[in-house]
């Protein structure tokens, strides 16, 4: 009989089930040191859920615990980490193109692909990144199309999309790089004047269908159109377009693009953003920049472990993402990039927000996750150290009251 | 470290400064030592001369020669090189697509050493790699062992042994990765059984060299890549095997053991699912250290755990960046993940220096701070198990190869406009997953 055989099995069966929890909605946790991300840090902290909702957090000595509920005790304590931007449930674990649906080939242009149809709520993934401390994930259609689809807002746990979505839809994905350029004759687009001249035509279209639709008499207006419906709600500023790109010719690309038609626009990976801090600053852009352990060539050749800390330092809003990755690692972990960022730049508290609050800001959620305070949904990380610490250990998440992982990793 | 060998410190001086001239002995002093061999010294102090050790041990215990330049490093901690066996730095390029066993191919001749990937390794704390082709082969060549030294070709890199000889191993994978088209089998039994069939070839080869005896009449045909399979029957080229599911794990043991080759297993995946076999069979291990599962199949139940069971089993256990796959600039962190998820820091530490050393035959030369041994170390500014711990300095031969106060190395360990230049990123299996 092998032993390490069944531990291992054990732990990925616990993994796989830990959504069907019925673990106590009224529970406590108390930290030594509970990160809010909502004022300083609390020494020998509390933090109360009850029915999914934080009630109440602060110090043990003048925050009381209900009676009958259970509690949970960990050396650190963080809200539930949100990564903020992923593949993870479109992309699956074993990269076969059975298990892949980040990223439609078809077409260069399909914003009315929603990501709430191709997301697996019980993706192995997902469980992974769960396993780590992360409640929330903006996942979604990868980049690598010039608009590849729309992304979303989950919660890393719920049975179906129904239960873990957050945000049906939270932006439109379009891409900026050499991913998204065809090198087949006669293809489009091949060249990055290209790319720029399909977007801007895609959205002087989205206008005049706006145009049309909102002036014609009821019978009379142009048959509705779901890439063009979508591309409106863009250009009515309700849905930002994030954009991936690299390369600081094409991050100013990006912020052409989104003066001429007034985008509310979301810079994505953006390696070489360092190189514009003035112009993205000024444009009032806020960026997700790239796992800072990606791989650095082609045009993430550029990139640094400190591009987060210069554009947090020059008061640009910002954010760590876990990315795309087309072979392995299959996900990365957020957590372990912002340990990373903490170590390039940032203080523990600036590296913390970059997975927290400010990409709950930056994702338009912070009124439900991102932070330790009441009203807030139970989302809760719990660790037996610095959470950055390559030896310290997640030792268990709690998703709106629940406790949804308890694997020690 | 229990015992210092003060007497022959004045020897080792006399031969060191003979081999590598005029240069001053350097103390490095007041450090936190890991010599890997032995016990971690709060207080150490090292004793470089010519290229080697000569003097390690606590600061009270060691005699330090007139004359030597002092350098203090207070506060930060000493420890060897890093060795990396398992590398595709340079870009690479060994076997093609002409079929799937080409033991003639050398790695050698396909090295660009202006490559930036070879800054960011010694920004990393890397001083030896075991270069090698990829695993789209059953067998895709032969590997090169190399140092980080400054270099103007190739030949400055390489690692010799006592002959001369340019030390390297033979690089073999199965699973899916080398099944393709003809002429590349298409299932395991294939893959086997083609490897078997060109290792009789080997025997034979070698038999007939034997029976002419110099005669050049009866001298088979000269074979470049039956002389490599030569060396390996003769236990003087390693094989280092690609190898993640347990089954095919099981496979390379029986190959080893039906033509007697000493293999090391790469990658091993589910090597925790047979642990006690591999330990049974006396085969290391170089482990990989991803982020997640997955990525293929035979991937899907790599987990971080491995290093300690395999460790536990009693199986010599050392891991590899697999650079591209993971970045060398990180390599630290493949220990430590590992000692995370369970491996003690003994083994952890021991599985990024000597335990990859033993893999390559190069332990009695690097690996560990003792006297004699190259003189191959990095200066960190804390414990190398952190997160928060910089490689500040790496040394090869007795010679500072990475500072990290020096704009142009930093720009390496960071990252930034540059850094990326001249990069040639390995990307077999890359093509590989997008078309499964």
């Amino acid at each position: 009989m092998n032993t390490h055989f069944t531990r291992i099995g054990a732990m990925a069966l616990l993994a796989a089930l830990t959504w069907t929890s019925t673990a106590s909605a009224q529970i406590a946790v108390k930290g030594k040191v509970v990160h809010t991300m909502a004022g300083e840090p609390i020494r020998n902290g509390v933090v109360v859920i009850a029915d999914g909702k934080i009630t109440a957090v602060g110090p043990a000595a003048t925050t009381p615990i209900p009676d009958g509920m259970r509690v949970l005790e960990a050396e650190v304590v963080t809200p539930g980490l949100i990564d903020a931007h992923s593949t993870v449930g479109l992309s699956g674990i074993l990269n076969y193109a059975h298990d892949q649906d980040q990223l439609e080939r078809s077409a260069p242009v399909q914003p009315e692909l929603r990501a709430i149809d191709a997301y697996n709520a019980q993706e192995a993934l997902v469980d992974w990144v769960r396993s780590f401390g992360i409640t929330t994930v903006h996942t979604g259609h990868a980049p690598g199309e010039l608009i590849s689809g729309q992304t979303m807002i989950v919660k890393t746990f719920g049975k179906t999309v129904e239960d873990a979505v957050i945000v049906e839809t939270a932006t439109v994905a379009a891409t900026l790089n050499s991913t998204a350029r065809k090198t087949g004759k006669g293809k489009s687009p091949g060249t990055r004047g290209k790319m720029m001249a399909m977007l801007r035509q895609e959205f002087i279209k989205a206008g005049e269908y706006v145009k049309k639709r909102e002036a014609a008499e009821a019978d009379k207006k142009p048959d509705r159109n779901l890439k063009l419906d979508v591309l409106s709600r863009v250009l009515a500023r309700e849905l930002p377009l994030m954009i991936t790109v690299n390369r600081a010719q094409d991050i100013a690309s990006a912020l052409r693009l989104a003066r001429e038609f007034n985008l509310k626009i979301i810079l994505d990976s953006a390696a070489e953003s360092y190189l514009l801090i003035d112009e993205i600053k000024q444009a009032g852009v806020p960026v997700l920049v790239h796992p800072p352990m990606m791989r650095a060539f082609g045009e993430l050749e550029n990139m640094t472990f400190e591009t987060a800390a210069k554009l947090k330092k020059a008061g640009i809003p910002v954010a760590l993402q876990s990315g795309y990755e087309s072979y392995v690692p299959k996900t990365r972990v957020v957590l372990f990039e912002a340990g990373i960022a903490a170590a390039n730049g940032l203080s523990f508290g600036e590296a913390l927000g970059l997975i927290t609050i400010d990409a709950a800001g930056i994702l338009g959620v912070a009124d439900r996750v991102g932070s330790l305070e009441v009203g807030k949904d139970g989302d809760v990380a719990l660790f037996d150290g610095d959470p950055f610490e390559y030896t310290s250990h997640c030792i268990g998440v709690i998703g709106e009251g629940q406790i949804v992982s308890d694997i020690k990793r | 470290m229990g015992r210092i060998r003060i007497g022959t410190v004045a020897m080792v001086i006399a031969l060191a400064t003979c081999a590598h001239g005029q240069e001053a002995p350097r103390a490095f002093v007041n450090a936190s030592l890991i010599p890997i061999q032995g016990d971690e010294i709060a207080d150490g102090t090292m004793v470089v001369l010519g290229g080697k050790i000569i003097a390690v041990g606590p600061s009270v215990s060691i005699a330090i020669p007139e004359g030597t330049e002092v350098i203090d490093v207070a506060g930060k901690v000493l420890m060897p090189g890093l060795i990396c066996t398992h590398n595709h730095i340079g870009g690479i390029g060994g076997a093609d697509s002409s079929g799937p066993i080409q033991p003639d191919v050398r790695i050698y001749d396909s090295i660009n050493i202006h490559d930036s990937g070879f800054r960011r390794a010694v920004a990393g704390g890397l001083t030896t790699l075991n270069l090698m082709p990829g695993s789209g082969h059953l067998n895709s060549g032969q590997t090169v062992y190399v140092k980080l030294r400054k270099a103007r070709t190739i030949e400055d890199m390489a690692i010799r042994d006592d002959t001369g000889w340019i030390m390297g191993g033979l690089k073999m994978a199965n699973g899916t990765n080398s099944q393709r088209a003809a002429p590349f089998p298409g299932t395991r039994g294939k893959s086997a059984a083609l490897v078997r069939e060109r290792f009789v070839k080997a025997i034979e080869y070698r038999e007939k060299l034997a029976k002419a005896a110099g005669d050049a009449e009866k001298t088979p045909a000269r074979d470049i890549g039956l002389e490599a399979l030569v060396e390996v029957l003769q236990h003087k080229r390693i094989v280092h095997h690609h190898t993640h599911r347990h089954d095919d794990i099981m496979t390379v043991l029986r190959l080893a053991k039906e033509f007697d080759f000493r293999v090391v297993l790469h990658h091993v995946s589910e090597g925790w699912k047979v642990a006690d076999e591999i330990a049974a069979a006396g085969v290391p291990c170089s482990a990989i250290v991803i982020d997640s599962p997955g990525g293929k199949l035979e991937a899907r139940e790599l987990f971080l755990e491995t290093g300690g069971i395999l460790e536990r089993a009693g199986v010599l256990t050392a891991f590899h960046t697999d650079d591209w796959i993971t970045d060398s600039r990180v390599f630290l962190r493949s220990a430590a993940l590992a000692v995370r998820a369970g491996m003690s820091r003994e083994g952890g530490l021991k599985a990024l220096t000597l335990a990859g050393a033993e893999m390559l035959d190069l332990d009695d030369r690097i690996g560990s701070l003792e006297v004699g041994k190259d003189a191959d170390f990095i200066i960190l500014s804390g414990d190398p198990l952190s997160v928060y711990t910089k490689v500040l300095e790496t040394w090869i031969e007795g010679r500072r190869v990475f500072d990290r106060s020096d704009a142009k190395d930093r720009l390496y360990a960071v990252g930034g406009y540059g850094a990326g230049h001249n990069q040639v990123p390995y990307m077999c299996c890359f093509e590989h997953a997008e078309t499964n």
